[in-house]
């Protein structure tokens, strides 16, 4: 830290080699040049890292996607059949729909939970503070823990849950909450919420927060409502921010997997099995990696297409 | 009047002060509640902890849920699991601290051609989800002959943790004003001893952000420590708490499982408490910047 006072001789221009600079370097590089390497250099073990994990198994992933690869044995060229095949295996044509399904429910309600929450938190009036820790608490935990915790809390016989509703008389007697996909699907959203709500709650309140308080207090003189300036100014204006809390919530949704593996295990009759989930089972149990492949393409395909969507959404709505 | 003017959409403005504390108390105990019960199916006794009806807080308490998990008679050793997540969570945070740190500042100070585009092809990994490769990810791995180790699963985290390290470490030295940099260079400063005695001082806030955040995916990862780590040996703390799950030795104990998911959840939990301010502003620049 010696060499570094604030006092030092200044420079107009950055990055303007000096009498004082040119001094260090004998070679045949200019400080430039040097500069440039060194640059080079910084980036190269990201850019190793990225090839080698990211790039070169994603231009795997298209190429064994056309072949019928076992994990041993002959690897088959096989062109587009495997693509085919995906429309017609009646799992995953379940499995996509039923992972759309979900993604339609939750997002929704994680938008509304966050927003509310937010709107509860946002400010710095005395408490505030220590709700908006409360309700992030479960953001840290695991979505793996998380579901470790809810398939006990919601177990029929030895589960606080079924018992609470009983001791409520809301229940006669404890439900079975995961043997009717509808129930099982209602466990793994309230989960979600619980986890995933502070978060939106978050970042829905640095939106809030970033909006000029002249515009609302503008749509006030002029007569607006409490509720009217709420949805004619203030949602309007958080659309940058509700359309990236949009981004996070679909893509973590049509991406699911630890909960539904954890909660449901893809039951009652394989009806609660995602995308993500038959991927892995086609993957990794019965080891049809040319398939999983394909599948996996076809994923990326739909996601990044709702991404690209979204982030229109984003770009338009940045331009008020 | 001003204030009551800019405070209009405030939920709390449109109902009285002991509403607002009633309805934000009711719901923090929904959030805290889980939790809460979780602990205290921990700290049972092992035949309380499977009572029909369930006790809602132990009448007795016992650790005998952990003493369960100490590897005696062949069961689970929970603290072989913790070290083999601390293995991964702690290289994975070296990892990507020291890449991200060294990319993030050649992205942002160090000009050289391509540096842009070089920048952009890095983030585009942000659109593209880990789990839509995670097949042949596994055959690189067995190429280079580190299937089924932790180091295997380390490199990975780092990799899907790099897209944001970098962009949170470009954008902390990107604020760093030039004078500084110059200033260091004058004094006789490579470029790249300018980096650790000048420029990372005053990117720590992004260390410790990336840090966190790194700490929090690779400790809490599932799917991937799930499908690239086969021995049962080597599995960190979220798959062997399915092996837990599936009762593979005698009967499921909710008890027991219970206390090996608080000993995955309570870390994450202190460390947010601790460390909350890093982790909620490096959520706000990640996301919003």
């Amino acid at each position: 830290m010696s060499g570094f006072t604030k006092q030092g001789p200044r420079n107009d221009t950055p990055y303007t080699p000096t009498a004082g600079v040119g001094r260090r370097r004998a070679g045949d590089l200019s400080w430039y040049q040097r500069r440039q390497l060194t640059g080079v250099l910084c980036v190269l073990p990201a850019a190793l890292f990225i090839t080698l994990f990211f790039f070169i198994p994603l231009v795997l992933a298209f190429w064994m996607s056309l072949y019928r690869w076992p994990l041993l044995g002959i690897h088959k060229f096989i062109g587009v059949a495997n693509y085919v095949a995906a429309f017609h295996d009646s799992t995953f044509l379940h499995a996509a729909g039923f992972t759309a399904e979900y993604t339609l429910i939750i997002t929704p309600i994680l938008l509304i939970v966050g927003l509310i929450l937010a709107l509860l938190v946002k400010g710095s009036r005395r408490g505030t503070g220590f709700f908006r820790t409360v309700y992030f608490l479960p953001v840290p935990i695991g979505f793996a823990s998380a579901s470790f915790l809810w398939v006990w809390l919601v177990q029929p016989d030895v589960g606080p849950f079924g018992r609470i509703l009983q001791m409520m008389h809301l229940v006669a007697q404890p439900p079975q909450w995961l043997a009717a996909t509808a129930s099982a699907l209602f466990v793994v959203i309230a989960m979600v919420t619980w986890k995933t709500s502070g978060m939106q709650m978050i970042l829905l309140m640095s939106g809030m927060q970033a909006i000029p308080t002249e515009l609302e207090e503008a749509a006030r003189v002029d007569g607006a409502g409490r509720w009217q300036v709420f949805f004619h100014i203030t949602l309007p204006l958080l659309r940058p921010t509700l359309a990236l809390v949009l981004v996070f919530s679909v893509a973590g949704s049509l991406l699911a997997f630890d909960q539904f593996y954890i909660i449901t295990g893809g039951g009652p009759s394989n009806s609660t099995i995602t995308a993500v989930y038959w991927i892995y089972h086609t993957s990794f149990v019965t080891f049809q990696l040319g398939y999983g492949s394909a599948l996996s393409i076809l994923l990326m395909l739909v996601l990044a297409a709702v991404s690209f969507v979204q982030l229109r959404l984003i770009h338009r709505s940045t331009e008020f | 009047m001003k204030i009551g003017i800019t405070k209009l959409v405030d939920l709390r403005q449109a109902m009285p002060a002991l509403a607002w504390w009633v309805v934000c108390s009711a719901l923090a105990a929904l959030f805290i509640f889980p939790i809460y019960l979780m602990v205290m199916q921990s700290v049972k006794p092992l035949d309380e902890a499977v009572a029909i009806p369930p006790t809602l807080f132990p009448h007795q308490f016992s650790l005998e849920s952990f003493l369960a998990l100490s590897g005696e008679n062949g069961s689970i050793n929970i603290v072989h699991h913790i070290l083999n997540s601390l293995y991964v969570a702690i290289a994975a945070v070296v990892g990507t601290v020291v890449v991200s740190t060294l990319g993030g500042y050649g992205f942002a100070r160090l000009p050289f051609p391509g540096r842009n585009t070089l920048f952009f092809a890095m983030l585009t990994t942000f659109m593209i989800p880990f789990q839509a490769i995670i097949t042949p990810l596994y055959l690189v791995l067995r190429t280079i002959g580190i299937e089924n180790t932790l180091l295997g699963l380390a490199l990975v985290y780092i990799t899907f943790e790099l897209p944001f390290g970098l962009f949170l470490m470009r954008n902390s030295f990107a604020t760093i004003p030039a004078e500084l940099e110059e200033a260091a260079f004058l004094d006789g400063c490579s470029p790249l001893s300018a980096l650790p005695r000048v420029m990372l001082p005053l990117a720590l806030p992004g260390v410790v952000t990336t840090a966190l955040f790194t700490f929090f995916a690779s400790w809490n990862e599932f799917f991937a420590a799930l499908i690239l780590i086969t021995d049962q040996d080597k599995l960190t703390l979220p798959v062997t708490l399915s092996i837990l799950q599936t009762g593979q030795f005698g009967t499921l104990n909710w008890g027991i499982l219970e206390a090996g998911v608080v000993v995955s959840a309570i870390p994450c939990i202190i460390i947010y408490l601790l460390l909350q301010r890093y982790y909620v502003s490096g959520l706000l620049s990640g996301a919003l910047k």
